[in-house]
């Protein structure tokens, strides 16, 4: 890890869910961990989501949701980045997903979701592992 | 109190327990405060029960609000309701009554939480998801169809946009020619904890708790069995607080609506016996029920000696509790069952006055008849089958509750006296103070979880391989859109005439500073939305942007 650049995680809350415990444990862990975290707080359109991943030239997004909404929102950022030319940026989504859309996410190009009680760890190690897609 | 202590055997108590092994997990509670292996009347040696026990019914209530408590009557079983569209969750009111439950509380959805209407695109994915989509006035005669307001009690969860929901309610109990004078409930109102924890936030924070005094003001004049305001720690905690935290900053937050209200005018015996509280019902019995016994005895204590409170209902700390929503686990949700019913069990050794108990598949998705009645089997076996109801405060006087209620009262002294520091509550919000202190303890609690230093069953601990999933509720996709044609059929039938006078009131009052919520019935009555009243309302107040979040 320690030669190389650490990776540039955006995390995101996006529409009106204000649940924001889970992203600023996770943010704080991350930064721990030596990730440059990005968190723009909340309520952002995801717009605006798009342009701070592409300012900040982020290797992953991270994308927490806890209202349900998930299947709006979610296919909306996939497509907006790929429509921005960001489709290397990696996508995880953390928070309150059914199992049954676990596929559904990953089927549009989630790496990976990330459920309550997660331990902190297993981000971590997921992301050292997965590494960078933009600067590979 | 204190007792005389056999010392000698006290000594060889004391020097098995040093050679005994050390627990595996630290002893603490789960807000990380040590516990002492035992509690004996040495940490009780200066205790005076008149001064601070009392008995129950009086000064300083900190063995309950009422003569007799649940003895008496049982506390009102309240199960949080709300989701699609007003019609869908007038259904679901009449299945929990027809159930056997004593009160209704109403769950908005997160557009109407927000203070928006259903055809915003920033609603997109949301209407009726999280509750009941409310827009306008024609929602909430819907939401109540067929429900006597005028017997049965309603509790609403609402913020930012309280003052509209509370004039379409006012508006709708004048309608169906209720008498405001009989209605009984409650609406939460409390906009200074969306600042802290909740973050359901539309206006800048002193015209939020302008806001927010303009109901209690209002109400205090003319709905006088309500409680205008629901003065809540519950979503502090569910942020991540400790249990400390939630008690001073919910305790902080009440005394500065009763400063609002004094400076509105209000004598302080007018209005504070109408404030009531809602805590969290946590994981950990002991430090719960100290939370509430060091809750009364604080705020009695405050509004007789600071305040000069002469009336009993003043000093009378009531409060709701809910089972802690962040307790639950999605890996073997059954076993939320059990959480719940340890968490409700200390709400009413506690001294609650209403209980809310989440389903076991709330973090999966909103309640399934099936999940909702098992919450609220679960009270009505504590009510009906376990005896606790049978005595007042049975753990009063216990070595370890009255010592533990004493250190939760000191600790929430020193928070009062660092906001004091700060400035006060709206510069000590400026400066992100208890968002900070939130957060904190929010991280500090995950670092102990993924430590193990404090297991949780089927996370961290005794998982499954192979889990079942649930039956749970879907909310059809349809109701949005369903929602958002039946707001536009409201708009396009009404003047547009009164709309534009009613609301360019509602600016007048704002400008003038005076108390909102006449002009506020007119303008909902002429079938204003939510969204158009909160915006006739920002362009006097002004907005606030997620900067401060």
């Amino acid at each position: 890890m320690s030669k190389q650049p650490s990776l540039r995680i955006v995390l995101a809350k996006v529409g009106l869910d204000g649940h924001d415990r889970g992203v600023k444990v996770v943010a704080r862990g991350l930064r721990d961990a030596g990730f440059h975290v990005i968190y723009p707080g909340l309520w952002q359109a995801p717009e605006a989501v798009i342009r701070t991943v592409a300012d900040e030239d982020a290797d992953w997004l991270g994308i927490s949701l806890l209202s349900g909404t998930h299947m709006t929102l979610v296919p909306r950022l996939i497509e907006q980045l790929r429509e921005a030319g960001l489709g290397h940026v990696g996508v995880l989504v953390g928070g309150i997903i059914p199992e049954a859309d676990i596929p559904k996410l990953t089927e549009l190009g989630v790496a990976r979701v990330f459920g309550p009680g997660t331990p902190m760890e297993d981000i971590v190690q997921f992301l050292r592992d997965s590494g960078s897609r933009t600067h590979a | 109190m204190a007792t005389a202590m056999d010392r000698k055997l006290w000594a060889q108590w004391q020097k098995e327990i040093e050679n005994a092994p050390p627990p595996v997990q630290p002893p603490t509670t789960v807000s990380s405060v040590p516990i002492d292996p035992l509690y004996t009347p040495d940490n009780l040696e200066d205790f005076d029960y008149d001064t601070e026990l009392g008995y129950p019914g009086q000064f300083p209530y900190t063995r309950g609000v009422h003569a007799t408590m649940h003895r008496g009557r049982l506390w009102t079983m309240r199960q949080f309701a709300g989701f699609g569209t007003a019609r869908q969750t007038n259904e679901r009111f009449k299945f929990l009554v027809a159930k056997g439950q004593t009160g209704l509380s109403t769950a908005f959805d997160l557009p109407t939480l927000m203070g928006i209407d259903s055809d915003d695109p920033r609603s997109l994915g949301e209407v009726g998801r999280l509750g009941v989509a409310v827009d306008t006035i024609e929602d909430m005669r819907q939401l109540f169809d067929g429900i006597d307001i005028g017997k049965l009690s309603v509790s609403m969860t609402i913020n930012a946009p309280a003052v509209v929901v509370m004039a379409f309610y006012l508006a709708h109990a004048q309608d169906s020619g209720v008498d405001w004078r009989s209605l009984r409930g409650t609406i939460q109102n409390d906009t200074l904890k969306e600042f802290h924890a909740q973050n359901e936030i539309y206006f800048p924070p002193e015209p939020s708790v302008r806001l927010t005094v303009d109901v209690i003001e209002f109400c205090t004049r003319h709905v006088p069995k309500w409680n205008p305001v629901s003065v809540s720690g519950y979503h502090i905690r569910e942020a991540g607080s400790t249990a400390v935290q939630e008690l001073a900053f919910t305790l902080a937050d009440g005394f500065h609506y009763i400063d609002q209200g004094l400076e509105r005018g209000l004598g302080v015996d007018e209005f504070a016996g109408r404030l009531s509280f809602f805590f969290n019902a946590h994981n950990d019995l002991f430090e719960e029920i100290a939370k509430y016994r060091a809750a009364r005895r604080v705020w009695a204590e405050r509004l007789r000696n600071h305040y000069g409170a002469k009336q009993e209902a003043s000093c009378k700390l009531r409060f709701h509790a809910q089972t802690a929503g962040c307790t639950l686990q999605d890996k073997q949700p059954e076993v939320n069952l059990i959480r719940v019913a340890y968490q409700a069990l200390a709400a009413v050794l506690g001294g609650c006055q209403s209980l809310h108990t989440n389903s076991m598949d709330e973090t999966l998705a909103l309640p399934s008849e099936h999940a909702v009645t098992l919450a609220l089997r679960t009270q009505q076996v504590l009510a009906h089958e376990t005896g606790v109801t049978n005595t007042v405060d049975p753990l009063g006087g216990s070595y370890f509750v009255e010592t533990l209620t004493r250190q939760m009262e000191q600790e929430a002294g020193r928070y009062f006296e660092r906001i004091e520091e700060l400035g006060g509550m709206l510069p000590a919000i400026d400066r992100g103070f208890f968002r900070r202190e939130i957060a904190d303890a929010a991280f500090a609690y995950q670092r102990e979880v993924d430590a193990k230093h404090k297991l949780i069953v089927g996370v961290n601990a005794f998982q499954e391989a192979d889990e079942k999933p649930l039956e749970l509720l879907e909310i059809d996709q349809a109701v949005e859109s369903g929602q958002i044609e039946s707001l536009h059929r409201v708009k396009a039938d009404r003047s547009q005439d009164d709309l534009d006078r009613t609301l360019a009131d509602v600016r007048r009052a704002a400008e003038a500073e005076e108390n909102t919520m006449p002009t506020l019935i007119d303008a909902v009555r002429a079938r204003a939305t939510v969204g158009e009243v909160m915006c006739a309302l920002a362009e006097v107040y002004g907005r606030c942007d997620a900067t401060v979040v």
